[in-house]
């Protein structure tokens, strides 16, 4: 039996003259993510896109579960390839589809034919099909309005296709067609979810990480570049860069008063961030902060970090509590991975009372302490470490 | 020449693997739970490893619980189960040929007041689907079944579990012990549906001492589920206690070096073609098993007046072969499997076991096939 996959576009479908390019740009990122699966074939036809392997003995299970993960898809089944005469079609959907159809209590069958010459109507395809299927499940009933199971079949011009039920993509936009933006990833549960809904979107990603060592760990290092592998499924290749951020962080320590460590250090991680994304092509950062959170990010702390930057500032969390951002986490599999304990930066030197509704002009005096602020910042630069997460 | 046929009781570790777990003691020894540079070096190897058992069972890093090995993992998938859902139902399916770890620790729950329904095999060591459905129903809270038997190979209806539990509406958490399945047939956990594996590191050319249990996360247990040792917080809790990292990383390392499933299979079905064509040429010798069981495993009945350890003995003093009767674990004691199905006393005392493994040749087929004809005659039923 042969298999395929079809891909059901999703947005794409509003773009208009964009489509044909969004459409390549969603078959090279598919291409990419099967590449070490072997060898696939890629055909567009009006709103699908046909995957169809061509060396024998590909797992088609991990495929599917690939493409199930790739944004600027709306839903993909696999279906079996089968002759273009009646009888080869009733046949592969009963053999095709036994374990659904065993499992299901309700059916309908749907038809489409782009062959116009086929010798039965659409309506005519249905009724024999959905015949001969009840006559082989005794159990089955047939539901037009809401059934367990549809079982399409369409009749295409060199053979025929016979499918049971979508498995439901990642949806979004496909990467690489809304541009390139900066991710702070921290080892948190925020910051994946936040690269994740911002990649959704058609973003490519670009991640600062920084360290500080021995405050922090190499077990926190290696935690960050779990949850990006992670994020890596569904948001393709990320571009990580480990920032050393000891000296600055000992330096604020040293210089600033208390009760503005954690907003000054937040003020100067955006300021490295956007001069490390202009370099590489981004237009923009992403956070995982959300209001309300915690002491830095009530709306006045936020207003005193968002203006160290002239870059947009994505926070796709905002407006989430914490129980939605952790239900994103679990599904993208990092929640178990940022609850292991290691400390990262944001938690080094945390003030006993931290000012939760700073003003622009004390928070900046205070930075202003720190003379040779510029230096250290492009030394850091300097020395931060280049990983390609895949 | 020496043969060692008897691969299903334990595997000659690999060079892959002794190289690992060699590594670990003299230069990777740190506590992996230590936080400073030392520990972080044990901690990489036992990461790495989860991650090659998490990727051959097709799971996720966090679902691997790293144990002493298939015993107790089976222990903690029996008890932790029927803790976690022991609201919803009473009943526990199982068959009447699993290993001893898994049958004690049904009985042990009988005694505490569960249902436990034993499918029985038939004479060929068989279970069908429809033992499976009849049993499975609204009440049952854990299914537990081999993937493949240890003493006479039989394949288990094991993928059909997932439809018998949800055919019945029922709570069951599904537990699969792939000991010996493990390294011979693709396991997919999600695919099988499976809440619970077990692995052992010592059946694929691992070290003993160290195995693995596979918990689905969207079964949602927790260490609160399998509380029975009490301790640190490695392994979830659910099996605390400092990390066998130079174990652990043996386990890795085998399994990386495992062959891909289907070409191995191929091979050793020539072997298992080779043998029983071998052995049928020797008169009163009887198959246990047919040729739909696992190409690993053959069970004979040996026409001799020699009792089983007796022949395995013979075999081993004076032809240096190995092979078992019944179960190491059972330390002679009549074989529940073969029991189980049916066989009668003489076939029971006289029957033993060879399991092949990827390093098994046909030479030493013809060594087993000589030995067991020359001790047929020296020793034939009825002695003089």
């Amino acid at each position: 039996m042969k298999e395929i996959i079809l891909i059901k576009n999703g947005e794409l479908t509003l773009k208009g003259l964009n489509r044909n390019s969004f459409e390549d740009i969603l078959i090279k990122n598919m291409k990419k993510r099967l590449n070490d699966l072997g060898k696939f074939e890629f055909t567009k036809s009006q709103s699908t896109i046909m995957v169809d392997p061509v060396d024998e003995d590909i797992d088609l299970d991990d495929a599917a579960d690939r493409l199930s993960k790739v944004f600027g898809i709306a839903a993909l089944s696999r279906a079996c390839v089968c002759e273009k005469d009646f009888d080869s079609i009733k046949e592969t959907a009963i053999q095709y589809l036994e374990e659904q159809l065993e499992d299901a209590k309700t059916f309908k069958v749907e038809a489409k034919r782009s062959d116009k010459k086929f010798p039965m109507k659409s309506p005519e395809i249905c009724r024999e099909a959905g015949g001969y299927i009840l006559s082989k499940f005794h159990h089955l009933k047939v539901d037009v309005h809401n059934p367990d199971m549809i079982v399409t079949i369409e009749v295409r011009d060199k053979y025929a296709f016979v499918r049971g039920n979508n498995i439901k993509g990642a949806g979004g936009m496909p990467t690489g067609t809304s541009g390139r933006a900066g991710i702070l990833i921290s080892g948190g549960i925020d910051s994946p979810v936040a690269a994740y809904m911002m990649a959704k979107r058609g973003i490519e990603l670009c991640a600062i990480h920084f360290a500080s060592p021995p405050y922090t760990s190499e077990l926190a290092e290696m935690k960050v570049m779990e949850l990006l592998k992670r994020v890596a499924k569904y948001a393709g290749t990320i571009t990580t860069y480990v920032v050393p951020f000891t000296k600055i962080q000992e330096a604020i320590r040293d210089i600033c008063p208390e009760e503005y460590f954690t907003i000054i250090m937040r003020r100067i991680m955006m300021m490295i961030a956007e001069k490390m994304a202009v370099k590489q092509n981004c237009s923009a950062l992403i956070t995982g902060e959300s209001v309300g959170q915690v002491a830095s990010q009530t709306m006045y702390a936020l207003a005193c970090t968002d203006c160290a930057v002239n870059m947009p500032v994505f926070r796709p969390c905002i407006g989430m509590d914490k129980e939605e951002i952790i239900s994103i986490s679990r599904k993208i599999d990092t929640f178990e991975t940022s609850i292991q304990p290691y400390e990262d930066c944001c938690t080094v030197f945390t003030p006993k009372h931290p000012k939760t509704r700073p003003h622009l002009d004390d928070v900046l005096a205070a930075e202003n302490k720190i003379d040779n602020l510029d230096e250290l910042m492009a030394d850091a630069i300097n020395h931060a470490k280049k990983v390609i997460i895949r | 020449m020496t043969a060692y046929l008897d691969n299903s009781a334990t595997t000659k570790p690999c060079e892959e693997c002794i190289n690992a777990v060699t590594n670990m003691l003299e230069n990777n020894w740190g506590n992996p739970s230590s936080l400073h540079n030392l520990g972080i070096d044990a901690m990489k190897e036992v990461i790495l490893a989860r991650d090659e058992i998490a990727q051959s069972l097709g799971a996720n890093r966090e679902e691997i619980i790293f144990t002493s090995g298939g015993t107790e993992a089976n222990n903690l998938a029996l008890f932790g189960a029927v803790k976690a859902r022991k609201r919803l139902g009473s009943r526990i399916v199982t068959t009447a040929i699993e290993h001893e770890s898994v049958l004690q620790s049904a009985q042990e729950l009988e005694k505490q007041g569960f249902e436990v329904v034993y499918l029985q095999p038939d004479r060929d060591g068989n279970i069908s689907k429809k033992q499976l459905f009849d049993a499975v129903n609204k009440d049952t809270i854990l299914v537990s079944m081999m993937y493949i038997n240890n003493e006479v190979g039989t394949i288990m209806p094991v993928e059909a579990i997932k439809r018998a539990v949800k055919k019945a509406e029922s709570p069951a958490l599904i537990h699969i012990d792939c000991v010996q399945a493990y390294g011979k047939i693709q396991i997919h956990a999600k695919k099988l549906g499976a809440d619970l594996i077990t692995v052992s590191a010592h059946k694929i050319h691992g070290p003993k001492g160290v195995g693995a249990l596979y918990v689905n996360k969207d079964a949602n247990l927790t260490n609160q589920n399998f509380a029975r040792t009490f301790g640190g917080e490695q392994e979830k809790k659910i099996r605390p206690g400092t990390e066998s990292a130079p174990l652990i990383a043996g386990f890795g390392a085998a399994v990386q070096a495992l062959t891909p499933t289907a070409e191995q299979k191929r091979y050793v079905r020539e072997l298992n073609s080779y043998a029983r064509e071998q052995l049928s040429k020797i008169d009163g010798i009887q198959f246990n098993n047919g040729e739909d069981a696992s190409p690993y495993i053959i069970n004979i009945y040996i026409p001799t007046f020699m009792r089983s350890q007796t022949i395995l003995q013979e075999l081993s003093s004076n032809y240096g072969i190995y092979v078992s009767n019944g179960s190491a674990c059972a330390k002679g004691k009549k074989s529940h499997v073969l029991t189980a199905m049916g066989l009668d006393n003489e076939t029971l005392d006289k029957s033993i076991r060879i399991s092949f493994c990827r390093y098994n040749t046909k030479e030493e087929i013809d060594l087993l096939a000589n030995a067991l004809r020359e001790l047929i005659e020296k020793h034939p039923l009825e002695k003089i």
